[in-house]
């Protein structure tokens, strides 16, 4: 019986309307004829289809707006006096004669305004007394409905009252005060609307209650329009009212939306006067009301409402909005125990919002309110919870977005504090957006201490996190080391001793970064080191103190730990090329056994950790190079170094790879340039060998596959022939690369190959050579083709 | 047939006029047959004066023993077998013993009348007051005419007049005080009062406020007594809460009432209550009484 049928529902829905158009009908041939006896017994009638109780709020609103829209012609009609004869005064008494209470008070309230607007009384009185005798209706639909249409029909004459006697406070006040009376009871008997019934259709009725809320709202809204409600009176009067009224109602649903509806209606202006009074109710109401929804958008309109102009901005610094603000935000979340941390932590978000908005110089500000985050998330550990942690994120991001420099966030205390509370997927999403956020605004971050905060930050990033179990995606893993990587080179301060800090601190984090980090973050370390050698020695000609802890020597000391430690990892080829790279700004330096040491380092990883050929080949042909080019060498170092080069090129697996190994070594021979080597014999040596080894490894092919093998080693031979032959080199005769081109040319008619590009080009070179004539010109004069 | 007709036709026709008849006021009463008629309206210790007009049929001849009028005050009582008591009967002769030939006018005066009770109609009782004018016969059987008049007593407004305010309830269950602005109230009175709730422990469904009347009658030894619901006017709709006041304005224009009447010649009273009534979910009325006394203001009488 309980749960109604909405068949049924609809059935007296019907039946209500037919019996108000029923009445309806003999009323308007009562009001044809002016007969107001009859109007006001068919109306007393056709108001009694109101006293229903069996229909739900939306169905009995239907119903309500059919007799609205009567009542709206029996004002008409009770306004001509001429059609009744009877004055207002006394028709105010005579509606007051039906028996039944509401289609008396609706009665009422109908003459009522007709009484006010004739002015043949004080609307003061008339208004009191109509909200007072509204009292007798105390079933909540139909008191709520009979309020809402006093509060409907009186509205065009309260804003009238509120605004045609300009500066006569008096007035304005009693219209507010009429309406501050109404709303208070309605809003008594909509949270009354709860209570009725048992509690399993708590869903339900609170459906219901949603679907009336705008009835009650209406006089928040109707008080808002009145011109007469100053900030004076709004601040002395409205506000406290109706804040006593949500916070005595103990009603969640209730004290949402009209928090909510106090902070739509009115002007932003007067909630910033008034902030401290409003903000005060908020830890007042029921532990269950969503505050965040409600006080979010309040400060999103203040900020706006900054932004709108600098005068308005000065009134903020006033009243100090924003102390009262993060004081209102600590008693709430102190009052309400049970808030999820979402809630917390996105109040959280809206006050920084606030806070970047209206005060973006304040930056103690921003850091109190991440400090009374991390306060409040203290006592959760970790958040578990998906929504909080998008909350944080953003929480964390505001203040990146907001100073287009991530330094300035570097300097808020709390803020690694805060990062501690998200998980670790989300730390380094987090981490991300702060590399990113330094990227895009190109930041550089110039001081150790600066460097040491930001890696705190990122350290989710840097090294594995405790309880770290998740299964990393590879490509993510990728991108993120590249980020730091890339981050490393942001890290610039133009005083070598800072710079050396900063790099002992990058150091220091990213070397518990372990093997998988390292070969990402050591490359650019070592470089962002490398380019402090480099201009150190561009200083050179300042004073090199003792005391300065910042010399080359250190640095290099320094280097050779962090490629030590890549080299375990183990990464031997790339921790080769480091060293060569290293040897080579040693040998910038002038630092002739920094480089030795280098350099031994390199023929030790090439030999204990080098094992595959073709890494071989690579690192072989490395070295060569920068061997090449190292001229700090006194000749005995130099000796053993190229010596163990050219070995190390001999003995190399295949063929090929041997015989070009080893023609490179020829350039260690001979190095352009004042003070270089010119060894001629030992490049001549070189370069025989090479073409022994590439005789046979031809053999080797003809044996192995029944062809010769392509003759481009052939070739390739012939180019370093004609390369030290015009470099002057007197081993290399024109008789000799006469001998060589021969050489290449049976090889090719036995072989009966096809000709070969390289070979052409070779050839059509040293033709070209001949005929540009000249001192060139004359020295390949005696090479024939 | 029309000589028959003739023949049980009244010799003559009486007709009694007040000397005032045109401006004294005239108030509808009820008649016995449902019909309303004006009737004029005097008040106790007036001067009754007027003209009585015997006009004979046709030239026919009137013999008597002579023409009186009386002015009767009657108090009649239905459970007393329709009997009078006639508590005012004052009489002037108007004529000696003689015949009538033509129309004939008799002034006549009763002044200073002392009328002290009011018109009364009730349920079991009638008080009325009537102007008898008979012309006696010795055969034919006397020539008899009425006329009703009615009187209506004032009373100056009452020097004291005190609030009713009450509380009363069910312990742990209700507990409400009700307050009404006068105990004495003209007929044309608003009530104006409130009920406040301390305590409500039960649905309450509506609440309403009633005028009884209840009427009082002594025949012999018996007493008999009739109680009436005049007005029944709803104050309230739907169910309170702790600390509610609702309003009462009750007009009192729209109900016949009558001014409260003690012990009438010892024969009847008339007194009001305002009762209130507050009906539960379940239907259970919960009620309290209270005694109000109404009276009549000068110039009060429509």
């Amino acid at each position: 019986m309980l749960l109604i049928g909405a068949e049924d529902e609809e059935k007296w829905l019907a039946e209500g309307i037919a019996g108000i158009q029923h009445n309806a009908f003999y009323l308007h041939r009562a009001l044809d004829s002016n007969n107001l006896r009859d109007a006001l017994k068919y109306s007393a009638q056709m108001l009694s289809e109101l006293r229903t109780s069996k229909l739900s709020p939306q169905k009995y609103y239907e119903l309500y707006m059919r007799a609205f829209d009567e009542l709206r012609i029996l004002e008409m009609f009770f306004k001509d006096e001429s059609k009744h004869g009877v004055s207002v005064v006394d028709l105010y008494e005579l509606v007051q004669h039906a028996g039944n209470i509401l289609p008396r008070l609706y009665l009422l309230c109908t003459v009522g305004s007709v009484y006010i607007k004739s002015k043949e009384a004080p609307a003061k009185e008339l208004l009191q007394d109509l909200v007072e005798m509204c009292h007798g209706v105390q079933h909540p639909i139909r008191g709520l409905f009979l309020r809402s249409y006093l509060a409907q029909i009186s509205r065009d004459k309260l804003l009238d009252i509120g605004s045609d006697y300009e500066g006569d406070a008096e007035t304005v006040m009693d219209a507010v005060e009429f309406i501050l009376e109404n709303f208070t009871e309605m809003n008594k008997l909509w949270v009354r609307m709860q209570l009725e019934g048992p509690g399993r259709v708590r869903e339900k009725r609170e459906k219901e209650r949603s679907a009336l809320q705008e009835l009650v709202g209406k006089n928040l809204h109707v008080l808002s329009q009145i011109e007469g409600v100053d900030l004076e009176i709004y601040k002395e009067t409205v506000l406290p009212r109706v804040l006593e009224q949500v916070v005595n109602c103990k009603d969640d649903l209730s004290q949402y939306y009209l928090m909510d509806c106090i902070i739509q209606v009115f002007p932003d202006e007067y909630h910033l006067q008034t902030l401290e009074m409003l903000l005060a109710a908020f830890p007042q109401v029921q532990p269950t009301v969503d505050i965040k929804t409600v006080l979010s958008p309040l400060m999103d309109r203040l900020s706006k409402y900054a932004a709108s102009s600098a005068d308005v901005l000065t009134e903020f610094l006033q009243v100090e909005a924003f102390t009262k603000l993060s004081n209102a935000i600590e008693k709430v979340i102190e009052m309400q125990v049970d808030m999820p941390a979402v809630g917390a932590i996105t109040l959280y978000v809206s006050l920084l919002t606030f806070t970047l908005r209206v005060h973006p110089d304040r930056l103690d500000y921003v850091d109190q309110v991440l400090g009374a985050c991390v306060k409040k998330l203290s006592s959760i550990p970790k958040l578990e919870d998906r929504w909080a942690t998008k909350q944080l994120v953003a929480l964390l991001s505001a203040p990146l977005e907001k100073y287009n420099d991530t330094v300035t966030a570097l300097t808020l205390s709390n803020y690694p504090r805060v990062m501690d509370h998200l998980d670790n997927g989300t730390n380094k999403v987090m981490a991300m957006v702060i590399i990113e956020s330094i990227m895009k605004n190109n930041t550089c971050i110039s001081t150790a201490d600066k460097v040491e905060v930001l890696f705190e930050l990122i350290k989710g990033l840097i090294k594995d996190l405790d309880g770290a179990t998740d299964e990393l995606d590879e490509e993510d893993f990728k991108d993120e080391q590249n980020s730091v990587a890339k981050l490393i080179h942001m890290l610039y301060n133009n005083e070598p001793e800072e710079m050396l800090k900063i790099i002992c601190i990058v150091w220091k984090h990213t070397m518990a970064g372990g093997p998988k980090r390292l070969p990402f973050t050591v490359p650019s370390l070592v470089f962002s080191a490398l380019r402090l050698v480099r201009q150190m020695q561009g200083q050179e000609g300042d004073i090199v103190g003792e005391e300065v802890p910042a010399t080359p020597k250190k640095i290099f000391q320094l280097l050779s730990q962090m490629i030590e430690a890549l080299s375990a990892v183990p990464s031997p080829e790339l921790a080769l090329r480091l060293y060569l790279q290293c040897a080579k700004a040693a040998n910038g330096c002038d630092l002739e056994y920094v480089a030795y040491e280098f350099f031994t380092q390199v023929f030790v990883l090439y030999e204990e950790e080098i094992a595959n050929s073709k890494a071989q080949v690579t690192a072989i042909h490395l070295i060569i190079g920068a061997l090449q080019r190292m001229n700090v060498f006194n000749v005995e170092n130099r000796d053993t170094l190229t010596h163990k080069t050219t070995g190390y090129s001999a003995r190399l697996l295949k063929k090929p790879d041997q015989c070009r190994a080893v023609y490179a070594c020829s350039h260690l021979f001979w190095v352009d340039g004042q003070d270089g080597i010119r060894d001629g014999e030992r490049v001549l040596l070189c370069l025989k060998r090479a073409l022994r080894i590439a005789n046979a490894a031809q053999q080797m092919a003809s044996i192995a596959r029944d062809s010769s093998g392509p003759l481009t080693l052939f070739v390739e031979i012939l180019n370093k022939y004609l390369y030290y032959f015009e470099k002057g080199n007197k081993q290399i005769t024109a008789a000799a690369i006469q001998h060589l081109i021969e050489l290449i040319n049976t090889e090719m008619q036995s072989d009966s190959a096809t000709s070969d590009a390289f070979l052409a080009s070779t050839l059509r070179y040293i033709q070209f050579q001949k005929q540009r004539g000249g001192v060139m010109g004359a020295k390949f004069e005696s090479i024939k083709l | 047939m029309n000589f028959l007709i003739e023949a049980f036709k009244p010799a003559c026709s009486i007709s009694i006029k007040f000397s005032d008849g045109k401006t004294r006021k005239r108030v509808p009463i009820k008649r016995e047959n449902g019909q309303t008629l004006l009737a004029p309206l005097f008040r106790n210790q007036e001067n009754i004066a007027g003209k009585i007009t015997i006009e004979p049929h046709q030239g026919k001849r009137i013999e008597h023993n002579g023409v009186k009028v009386e002015l009767l005050g009657q108090i009649e009582m239905y459970l007393d077998r329709g009997n009078f008591y006639d508590f005012t009967s004052l009489v002037r002769e108007l004529d000696v013993p003689g015949d009538i030939y033509e129309r004939t006018t008799y002034p006549f005066e009763f002044s200073m009348v002392e009328m002290p009770y009011e018109t009364y109609n009730g349920v079991n009782v009638r008080l009325r007051y009537v102007l008898k004018v008979t012309v006696s016969r010795n055969y034919g059987g006397s020539i008899i005419e009425y006329l009703n008049f009615l009187v209506h007593n004032y009373s100056p407004p009452p020097s004291i007049n005190t609030s009713i305010k009450m509380e009363v309830g069910i312990e742990d269950c209700l507990h409400i005080e009700f307050e009404y602005n006068k105990s004495k109230y003209h007929l044309k009175d608003v009530i104006i009062g409130k009920i406040y709730y301390f305590l409500v422990k039960i649905k309450i469904k509506t609440m309403d406020i009633e005028i009884r009347r209840r009427e009082s009658t002594v025949t012999g030894a018996t007493n008999h007594v009739e109680t009436e619901t005049l007005a029944k006017f709803e104050l309230m709709d739907g169910a309170p809460v702790r600390g509610e006041s609702i309003p009462v304005r009750l007009f009192l224009s729209p109900y016949e009432l009558t001014p409260t009447h003690r012990n009438i010649n010892n024969k009847f009273s008339v007194k009001y209550y305002l009762n209130l009534v507050l009906v539960d979910e379940e239907g259970l009325r919960y009620f309290k009484q209270q005694q109000i006394t109404i009276y009549r203001l000068p110039l009060q009488d429509t």
